[in-house]
């Protein structure tokens, strides 16, 4: 086995033993980018020296006997995530040559276990869009079709880990950021209950649905990543004071006692792939007969959830992407004379089509006149979706669904079209307006060997219930170890 | 149309934004076809239902007002586009 296609257990393992060092596992991993990047474009930011520097630090503390699950492990950030010196573009121009001052509490969290950073992962613009073609930065391929989307919009770094080019990494997800393109790249991701991780240096999009979570090459992986990542901040005003539990204790052979339900909305979901159909369905039988019960539930309000979503979104994301002015931070406009006239130069010309898009459908659905028709509805809405998974969690513990209707689609095929792109999100933004946990685990291929995904979801902080279901599911499957040809 | 051309450049002078002349016509075109799906909400009976705004129970989030470090002015600025004396520049907001 070659040292870049280890998982972190694996590395850490190897590591603690004194049979690799960080130095050479972290220059695998560096050679690997370097072969396949041109080709898979997951990165925005590389910074070998800093990684190499940092490997050194890690071995050093490991030497002396420091090692914790994490040390000496490179893994690549989502580029929203601020890390201090080192660019966060957001995938846009208007933060194209921002140096973070300080490290959002994640990458601070990571750094402490002596993480090593490799780089900054490619993106939808401000984490907007499904494929990474809204990247205004560059375009990312999908591993195993490089004429494919990644998904996205943490498509850089899933695809990154499909392609070996990370241990593990970090995505966040707003409508299913982490699932979707975890999914299409055929890798585990996760995205926790709202307020599990802290968002402190998230560069925000819709502050009430954001949340970072692990993308990785295994599910211990998962729950290693969510072990060090998770826990309240005093920083961030909206995560929760609740105690973490060791994640890796979920992993264990049992599924007796657990019920799975599965709703009856998303069966009947048009554009539904046959191939997701049937891999979803072979994956729902095999937790059966791992000893799981299965209830058919409802979720009645699914037909509404993106309309929800798509007022709802873009509302918080203009009140939040107002702070792009020219003034403090980023790209400005320098030739023009008066205030009014930069601004609005400096943002047009430092966001790309999908962001104003969605700036002017939330200013729109926020103005006088339209607000309650829109925002309001949405948010009464959003209130019957939370309502509709409280009853179905009263006969289930997990719910099983696909995450994305069909596989990953051909790169330009729906750019011109974004309501069939935001249709697309159906299974997974439901999570994020109700703020519990999601997952996505491998379950299958299309005939055109395509990754397929399992999505689970859970109630608040139960994200142990899906680290039990997809453990299991992981042990008695092998899609997860299958690679791509690259 | 749902939304007309006039009132996409409208909404778009709220949120500061200058779109582009050969942008107009598609922007009004997708919005509206976004606003009218958005639309089938109406068909949602909501009668009572209070919004939600947050998922997660959290009331007042207090801590103990100490004092800490925060970003040093110089690093503040490091990324201010002009700066100046410790200061942002901006282009003159009142004219004479």
């Amino acid at each position: 086995m070659k040292l870049y296609e280890l998982t972190i257990k694996k590395a850490h393992m190897l590591l603690k033993k004194k049979e690799i060092s960080s130095q050479e596992l972290t220059r695998a991993v560096l050679d690997r980018i370097d072969a396949v990047e041109e080709h898979v474009g997951a990165y925005i930011t590389l910074d070998s020296e800093m990684a190499l520097a940092q490997a050194k630090i890690a071995d050093k503390e490991i030497s002396r006997g420091n090692i914790l699950p994490l040390t000496g492990i490179p893994l690549a950030i989502k580029d929203l995530m601020c890390t201090k010196g080192l660019r966060t573009t957001c995938a846009s121009r208007i933060l194209e040559n921002f140096v973070p001052p300080y490290d959002a509490t994640v990458v601070k969290k990571l750094k402490t276990q002596g993480a090593v950073i490799v780089g900054k992962a490619n993106m939808d613009e401000f984490a907007m869009g499904s494929s990474n073609e809204h990247s205004a930065i560059k375009l990312t391929h999908n591993p195993w079709d490089l004429t494919r989307i990644p998904g996205g919009s943490s498509g850089g770094s899933a695809a990154a880990v499909a392609a070996d080019m990370c241990i593990g990494s970090l995505g966040s997800d707003t409508g299913g950021s982490i699932r979707q393109p975890a999914s299409h790249c055929g890798v585990v991701g996760m995205k926790p209950t709202y307020g599990r991780v802290s968002r402190f240096g998230l560069v925000a999009f819709a502050s009430s649905l954001d949340q970072i979570g692990p993308l990785t090459k295994d599910v211990t992986d998962c729950a290693m990543l969510m072990n060090v990542i998770s826990g309240y901040d005093s920083a961030d005003s909206t995560s929760v004071p609740e105690d973490v539990p060791d994640y890796t204790s979920f992993l264990e052979d049992d599924l007796k006692g657990m019920v799975v339900g599965i709703p009856k909305e998303y069966s009947a979901a048009k554009g539904l792939d046959p191939d997701v159909s049937h891999a979803v369905k072979h994956a729902v039988e095999k937790i059966q007969a791992m000893g799981a019960g299965c209830v058919e539930v409802s979720l009645p309000h699914t037909e509404h959830a993106v309309a929800a979503y798509y007022v709802i979104a873009p509302s918080e994301a203009s009140s939040n992407l107002a702070r792009y002015d020219g003034v403090k931070y980023g790209y400005r406009d320098k030739n023009k004379k008066s205030l009014m006239e930069m601004y609005k130069s400096t943002r047009s010309r430092g966001f790309g089509p999908e962001v104003q898009r969605r700036i002017i459908l939330g200013t729109y659905s926020l103005s006088a006149g339209y607000y309650d028709a829109y925002y309001g509805k949405a948010s009464q809405v959003r209130t019957l979706i939370i309502e509709d998974f409280k009853n179905a969690f009263e006969s289930c513990d997990v719910i099983l669904s696909p995450v994305a209707p069909t596989p990953a689609f051909k790169i330009g095929e729906m750019v011109d079209d974004p309501l069939t792109m935001y249709l697309s999100d159906v299974f997974t933004l439901s999570a994020n307006l109700a703020g519990i946990p999601g997952m996505s685990i491998p379950c299958g291929f299309s005939s055109k060997g395509l990754p397929i995904g399992l999505q689970m979801m859970a109630k608040h902080f139960e994200e142990g219930k899906l680290f039990k279901v997809s453990y299991n599911f992981e042990q008695a499957t092998d899609f997860h170890k299958k690679k791509p040809n690259l | 149309m749902k939304i007309t051309k006039e009132e996409v450049l409208y909404v778009a002078n709220l949120a500061r934004l200058d779109v582009d002349k050969v942008l107009i016509d598609k922007f009004a075109g997708q919005i509206g076809t976004i606003l009218e799906y958005v639309d089938t909400l109406k068909s949602v009976d909501t009668q009572g239902v209070t919004p939600t705004s947050h998922a997660i129970f959290l009331t007042n989030a207090f801590r103990e007002d100490d004092e800490k470090q925060s970003v040093d002015s110089d690093s503040a600025l490091s990324n201010a586009p002009k700066k100046e004396d410790g200061n942002f520049i901006v282009p003159k907001v009142i004219n004479s």
